[in-house]
């Protein structure tokens, strides 16, 4: 326990010492918000579809913890590279234990980042409009988390330097984000395209922040909560295994 | 206490350690000296659980650390030839990290910290983040955190890279201390022949991943009929200048060649 523990707060104060990252990573949030919510909000409203920040903003929630947790975990090669991972390979803690701790680090910086992200989009018109689920919010919100540190870092334990990164980002992590139904709704799409959202497990954390925040609903919470912790735990086990794999 | 028997490792046709064999004794200071991209470093990959060998066995205090690896883990601390801090931490959350990591109690750990932060001349800069340090800070740093429990073997993979006579001096005085009193097993590799021929009971040369010559500085001495320790090496290994091991880009290159060729 109490590696995971130190593992856990090394993530955190390297979050916290990181200023220019912490306001570098609201500045994407921010831009979607602004260029897209009120850029296209007077075609949504139109369309009959209503406030489009209020859509939107579970969305752009969403997809702050998708890169940030996905980076968190990608971090592995910077310690792969900068030599410090050895020391937590040949510490004697079972690895599991070490990607967990990892992992729940990168997670709670994902939160957090996740949490200003909120706050930002309070300020820029989003109403919460059923304070009840905030808990049942919460929870989407971590499990998210879990589920994308877990896969960064089960890339990263593939991966020994940063050549392939540029194309995870693209040809994995921009699909996700773009696909995941964060910027339109998911009714009455093509049929690929239809496919493609539900198989993606952002269309699930997205989902399952509008049902709790706003109320609206495409698969429902239920189904959200199922699919967003069964692949949190897969992905967790998968990391593990090629966590524990690693070789220097 | 260390005991290898026929080890190999290859990386796709190259191979980086060919068939060695050696014991290290409870107690024993054992050097491994070898030119660059001899196979020191590979090997103590092996012994330390890092990397599993292609062939041969390893035992640490009677364990295969390819099996079990944590058990194997407890015994060894070790000093790395390249950095493994963390830049973003400072001294003492370096040094705490580890202490956690290996389960040494606090107040013990609080004690050690400051006694082996003072003995490397770190403990006034403690709660500088390791970042704004210079290298040989970073080295005194490093070899400090691997002091810091008291494991059965030690390993140090030229431990004194980069470091003023004073500190180096201070290391050596230090690891003796620790076999002496403790009878801490040490493994070693070094490039500096006078500091090998200081500490070590047994010397072991290594060259193209094979062991050419094994025996006491006076031995290795007398089968080559050099002088010191530095022409029985040279008498041993050859003159010829190494390359410098592969960068990680290299390796990177290599093992994606490696992947292409295990498929096709």
């Amino acid at each position: 326990m109490s590696a995971i523990y130190i593992l856990w707060l090394r993530q955190l104060k390297r979050y916290v010492r990181s200023k220019p990252r912490i306001i570098a990573s609201l500045g994407q949030p921010l831009l979607f918000l602004l260029a897209l919510g009120f850029g296209f909000g007077p075609i949504f409203q139109r369309a009959g579809q209503g406030n489009y920040i209020q859509f939107l903003a579970p969305g752009v929630i969403g997809m702050t913890i998708l890169f940030t947790a996905v980076f968190s975990g990608i971090e592995l090669i910077w310690d792969r590279q900068f030599g410090f991972l050895k020391e937590t390979l040949v510490a004697p803690v079972p690895r599991i234990l070490v990607m967990i701790g990892r992992t729940l680090g990168g997670a709670t910086v994902a939160m957090i980042q996740g949490l200003i992200v909120v706050l930002i989009c309070l300020v820029a018109g989003f109403r919460v409009t059923n304070f009840q689920a905030l808990p049942e919010a919460i929870l989407v919100m971590v499990l998210v988390s879990i589920m994308f540190t877990a896969l960064g870092t089960a890339i990263a334990s593939v991966l020994s330097d940063f050549q392939g990164f540029q194309l995870v980002m693209n040809f994995l992590v921009m699909p996700i984000f773009f696909l995941s139904g964060a910027l339109f709704p998911l009714t009455n799409l093509p049929t690929v395209l239809n496919a493609v959202a539900t198989i993606d497990p952002l269309s699930y954390g997205v989902d399952g922040l509008r049902s709790a925040l706003i109320g609206v609903a495409h698969f429902g919470l239920p189904l959200d909560l199922a699919v967003l912790s069964v692949i949190a735990a897969a992905l967790v086990g998968a990391g593990s295994v090629l966590f524990s794999r690693i070789q220097l | 206490m260390i005991k290898v028997t026929n080890l190999v490792k290859n990386y796709g046709d190259f191979q980086a350690v060919r068939d060695i064999s050696f014991d290290v004794d409870k107690g024993e200071i054992f050097a491994f000296l070898g030119p660059n991209g001899a196979g020191k470093t590979t090997t103590i990959k092996m012994l330390t659980t890092l990397l599993k060998p292609t062939s041969g066995t390893v035992e640490l205090d009677g364990l295969d650390p390819s099996v079990e690896h944590n058990e194997a883990r407890k015994r060894f601390g070790i000093v790395f030839q390249d950095p493994s801090l963390d830049d973003e931490l400072t001294a003492y959350e370096n040094m705490d990290f580890h202490g956690v990591l290996y389960k040494v109690p606090r107040n013990l750990r609080r004690e050690r910290i400051e006694s082996l932060l003072k003995l490397f001349e770190v403990w006034d800069r403690r709660n500088d983040p390791v970042k704004q340090f210079s290298g040989g800070m970073k080295r005194s740093l490093e070899i400090a955190r691997g002091l810091l429990h008291t494991p059965k073997i030690l390993f140090l993979d030229e431990p004194t890279l980069g470091l003023d006579p004073q500190t180096r001096n201070q290391l050596w005085t230090h690891v003796k201390k620790l076999n002496d009193e403790e009878r801490v097993t040490v493994f070693m590799t070094t490039h500096y022949m006078e500091e090998a021929e200081r500490v070590a009971h047994r010397i072991a040369i290594i060259d193209h991943g094979k062991i050419v010559a094994q025996g006491t500085a006076q031995q290795l001495k007398q089968q080559t009929g050099g002088e010191t320790l530095e022409q029985a090496f040279l008498a041993l290994t050859g003159s010829t200048i190494r390359d410098e091991d592969a960068s990680s880009v290299d390796q990177m290159r290599n093992m994606a060649r490696m992947f292409r060729r295990g498929r096709s």
